[in-house]
């Protein structure tokens, strides 16, 4: 489909009459203005350009940014006529350069006579040149703009930004516009971001009374953003004594305020590093419970999944690109399963010959996960695959100033709490788990009382293949998708099975949000080398007190 | 036949600490003449070889997995790299005192830990005790609390992913990622001579016969049948009144220290010890080396880690990319195919064709007859693992 448009363009470089159908055109003299806007005298484009910004059209918005990117042209028209268009990205075609036209009102795709959007040959139009003089005094008119239109914004979170943006670089002008936003804001915290706008204007501009007011206001709204220039105050010899005691108490509030959100923040991310180990953690303990192997290829299963949501990404992309920011939710059962599927043949077609060898299961899986990561790095590449996130898990809540969870490591905790929850329930509550646990407390009892062991194996060795799987279409949102993805996080996932016991979804649980906990509080302070090495002690040390993890088996099926 | 066997082993200990050098020595030109790089190759194996008959002591024998034995064989390589930057001294490229790399991580004296390493008998005696000493602290921690099994295997791997995450970090001053290199001699002698590294080489050929002679002794000690005793039931041992933990904490410390004794030895030959030598990676292809060769036996760990080896660098160089997918394909069709290794399924043919001649192998143990429990023996064998 490119491939013609991007012919016809070339047949027919600027020759196309402008077959642009606008339902509201800019008035006479905005028309003027935009024709002059492309002038060579620069001082008639300073005035046309500023005279654009005074009328507060918003559909002129793209025009003076446009203008200050310098993708303004001007092109010819059959009958000697010239129209001023902005263009859109470059396409390379042979020799040629080609761009998309858009409208210089309103920036709306002109096209061509085939009802396609028009691309035209670079070097035939003719660019218009901004001088410095002109970018510096379109700067505010643009900024103005930007906020007053954001500022009525229907998306709280624009608004928000738009605010935000505002309070730095805002003069007495813009102040008027927050606080003329404010009483009809409805939006909590649009409205907080606009309180702390304008306290930040005046703290910066207003008269020595306003100032103090405003670095209080800023204090009591424990404002991260005004940290900086409150410090400054606070620090400086010059600003006015009840002044500089009101940002030094504002300073303190913020900064207190600062390190409790900070603690906040670790706990959450400390959260979702524990759900995705719990994940991994969970699949592992399951199996090594019931058959005693050890699988090292747990770590490139979860790799698996990572790249199975990176093909349903690309699949997406190429076919469903309407629906793209669904591939996420199709990419979650399809890593399961290829993920599953795997570890069901790695089940049949190996492990099988090995059980009550778990020395040996473990090189044997090892020597597998060797090979699964060189065919990845051999099929994929050695660097990192891009896997971009869905719209919909990008941003977050804000639930406290200073304080925002973001959707897609929410989204992870959810994951993983419905994960276990489903575990629980396939093991307590219906027929399969009663023969999986079966199987794992006597496995010739079992065997004996007509349950097929071989195949509740085979099947638990899948699932927990799959839990991996699902574990690395999560991390993909979080992490780097890699070759070296499993190894990264199996020693860690081999942790939590120590520490919490095998077979024991409680241990497991509690394992992972101690040391996925324990990762974050300790990263910050002492770097990731020193956490990895003092949570390997402390798991020595614990595993001294209680050798088969938080809770032991006591009684007959006790070890020795 | 246990006589024809001591020959055997007899010429070949003549031919790699004798016959090797003395082909090297030839004058260039001749049609016999070993190269001095095969020489250094073969030398560089030989280093391996000593580390994995000190993890065929502890996994063949004892039937414990190690899979951080490339921790051992770093402290060991670390202290000899150290030693060895040392004896530099000013004939760095930035001429000063201290070694490059602190140079360059503007590290202005010598750190208190490094200071010692300027004496040789310190540095011989470190490249020992050290692992020796770690492997007695970290092996006295999981033995005593019976740690075992599946379980001991991954602590191990944990500790060579921190040990690796360590030595990777600039602060320790190990040299971080591109770890000690750049040595000029060893203990006076010129490491760029070919007459120097000819002595490195007959060194380690020496002291992997001295090596292959201790784990033969021990093996055939009482201590070492109580070592199979646990490899093949470690209850019946403890019941028996034996303290199994003693026992592998020795075994433990023993072959970490010739993990190390490898490690000093490779360095001065190789002349670059980075932290990618002692991570998890490496760790674990060390136990493919014993695997290949046959657990169980003295002559397979020396025969896997220079089969390996030599297959390594002939594929690294050759098609890079297919080593991994071939060590993969190593450890499935070892663990599946031939769990005896060469050497092991080799004495099984033997004493197969002659009845009788096995009498001596059985001696050393047999791999295997503890590690494939019957579908009876593996009832008793599993609650431990469930813990359920």
């Amino acid at each position: 489909m490119w491939r013609s448009l991007l012919l016809a363009a070339a047949l027919l470089p600027g020759l196309a009459a402008p077959a642009v159908a606008q339902s509201a055109g800019p008035s006479p003299e905005i028309t003027q203005h935009i024709a002059d806007v492309a002038s060579a005298d620069s001082a008639v484009q300073e005035a046309a350009a500023v005279a654009l910004g005074k009328t507060g059209d918003r559909k002129l918005l793209p025009l003076l940014e446009a203008l200050r990117e310098g993708s303004v042209y001007v092109r010819s028209l059959p009958g000697g006529k010239k129209e001023t268009v902005i263009v859109g990205d470059k396409v390379s075609e042979g020799d040629k350069t080609l761009v998309p036209l858009f409208t210089a009102y309103a920036r709306e795709p002109i096209t061509g006579p085939d009802g396609k959007p028009l691309l035209a040959d670079l070097s035939t139009l003719g660019e218009v040149s901004t001088g410095r003089s002109l970018r510096i005094a379109m700067r505010p008119l643009i900024d103005a703009f930007s906020g007053q239109n954001d500022l009525t914004n229907p998306d709280p979170a624009a608004r928000r930004a738009a605010a935000t943006k505002m309070a730095f670089t805002g003069d007495t002008a813009t102040l008027k516009l927050l606080q003329d936003a404010l009483p009809k804001e409805t939006d909590r915290w649009a409205r907080f971001a606009l309180e702390e706008g304008a306290a930040m204007i005046r703290l910066r501009v207003g008269d020595p009374a306003e100032r103090v007011l405003a670095a209080e206001t800023l204090g009591r709204l424990r404002s991260a953003n005004a940290s900086e220039p409150l410090y400054q105050i606070a620090g400086d010899p010059q600003a006015p004594a009840p002044l500089a005691a009101a940002a030094q108490v504002a300073v303190k509030r913020i900064e207190r305020w600062g390190l409790f959100t900070q603690a906040i923040e670790i706990a959450f991310q400390g959260l979702s590093l524990s759900s995705i180990l719990l994940l991994m953690a969970l699949g592992l303990a399951i199996v090594f419970g019931l058959m005693g192997v050890i699988n090292m290829a747990h770590g490139e299963l979860m790799a698996l999944g990572a790249y199975s949501t990176f093909l349903m990404q690309g699949w997406f992309a190429t076919y469903f690109p309407g629906s793209f920011d669904y591939y996420f939710l199709v990419a979650l059962p399809f890593s399961f399963l290829v993920s599953a599927s795997a570890g069901f043949l790695l089940e049949r077609g190996v492990i099988r010959f090995l059980y009550g060898r778990p020395l040996e299961t473990l090189l044997l899986t090892w020597g597998v996960s060797l090979m699964i990561q060189q065919g990845l790095r051999l099929w994929f590449g050695a660097a990192n695959v891009d896997v971009s996130s869905p719209r919909w898990l990008s941003g977050g809540i804000p639930v406290m100033i200073g304080v925002q969870l973001p959707y897609n490591r929410l989204f992870i905790i959810a994951l993983a709490t419905i994960c276990v929850g489903a575990m629980y329930l396939l093991l307590f509550r219906t027929d399969a788990g009663l023969r999986i646990r079966a199987v794992t407390q006597n496995r010739g009892m079992a065997a004996c009382l007509g349950v097929r062991a071989r195949w509740v194996d085979a099947g638990t060795f899948a699932l927990g293949a799959g839990l991996a799987g699902l574990a690395g279409c999560a991390i993909t949102q979080i992490g780097n998708v890699g070759p070296e993805l499993g190894q990264n996080y199996i020693v860690d996932s081999f942790m939590v099975v120590v520490t919490g016991g095998v077979g024991k979804l409680a241990g497991s649980i509690l394992a992972a949000i101690g040391i996925g906990g324990l990762n974050k509080i300790i990263e910050p302070g002492m770097g990731a080398v020193f956490g990895k090495v003092l949570i390997l002690v402390l798991v020595i040390l614990f595993i001294q007190r209680r050798p088969s993890g938080l809770f032991a088996t006591k009684g007959r099926y006790a070890e020795s | 036949m246990p006589s024809l066997e001591r020959w055997g082993l007899v010429a070949g200990a003549i031919a790699v600490v004798v016959v090797l050098p003395a082909l090297n020595a030839l004058p260039p030109g001749s049609s016999l003449r070993v190269s001095d790089f095969t020489l250094n190759l073969f030398g560089k194996f030989l280093a391996y070889a000593i580390l994995a008959l000190g993890i065929d002591l502890i996994w063949g024998y004892t039937g414990v997995l190690s899979l951080g034995h490339g921790v051992f064989f770093g402290l060991g390589a670390y202290a000899m790299g150290m030693h060895l930057m040392l004896e530099i001294g000013t004939q760095s490229v930035y001429g000063n005192v201290l070694p490059d790399f602190m140079v360059w991580n503007q590290v202005k004296d010598l750190p208190l830990f490094w200071q010692p390493f300027y004496s040789v008998p310190f540095t011989l005696v470190a490249v020992l005790v050290v692992p020796a000493l770690f492997a007695y602290v970290f092996g006295f921690l999981t033995f005593r609390s019976r740690i075992r099994g599946v379980y001991f295997s991954i602590i191990t791997q944990a500790l060579a992913l921190s040990t690796w995450l360590l030595f990777n970090r600039n602060a320790m001053n190990l040299g971080g990622t591109n770890g000690l290199s750049g040595f000029k001699s060893v203990f006076g002698f010129t490491l760029n001579s070919a007459t120097t590294q000819r002595g490195l080489y007959v060194s380690t050929a020496i002291c992997l016969c001295g090596a292959f002679l201790l784990c033969r002794w021990i093996t055939r000690s009482p201590a070492g049948r109580v070592l199979i005793a646990i490899r093949d039931s470690e209850n019946r041992v403890l019941f028996s009144g034996y303290s199994p933990a003693a026992f592998k904490v020795f075994v433990f410390v023993v072959s970490a220290v010739l993990a190390g004794l490898a490690g000093a030895l490779y360095v001065p030959q190789v002349g670059i010890i980075t932290p990618a030598k002692i991570g998890v990676l490496p760790s674990i292809e060390m136990i493919i080396w014993v695997a290949v060769g046959g657990r169980g036996t003295l002559l397979g760990p020396v025969v896997g880690a220079l089969g390996v080896n030599w297959l390594q660098s002939l594929l690294t160089t050759h098609y890079p990319d297919l080593w991994l997918l071939v060590l993969g394909g190593l450890f499935v069709a070892v663990v599946l195919f031939f769990p005896d290794g060469v050497v092991g399924t080799a004495q099984k043919l033997i004493a197969r064709i002659r009845p009788g001649a096995g009498a001596g192998v059985r001696q050393n143990g047999r791999p295997g007859e503890g590690h494939r429990p019957g579908e009876a023996e593996r009832q008793t064998e599993v609650p431990h693992i469930q813990a359920r």
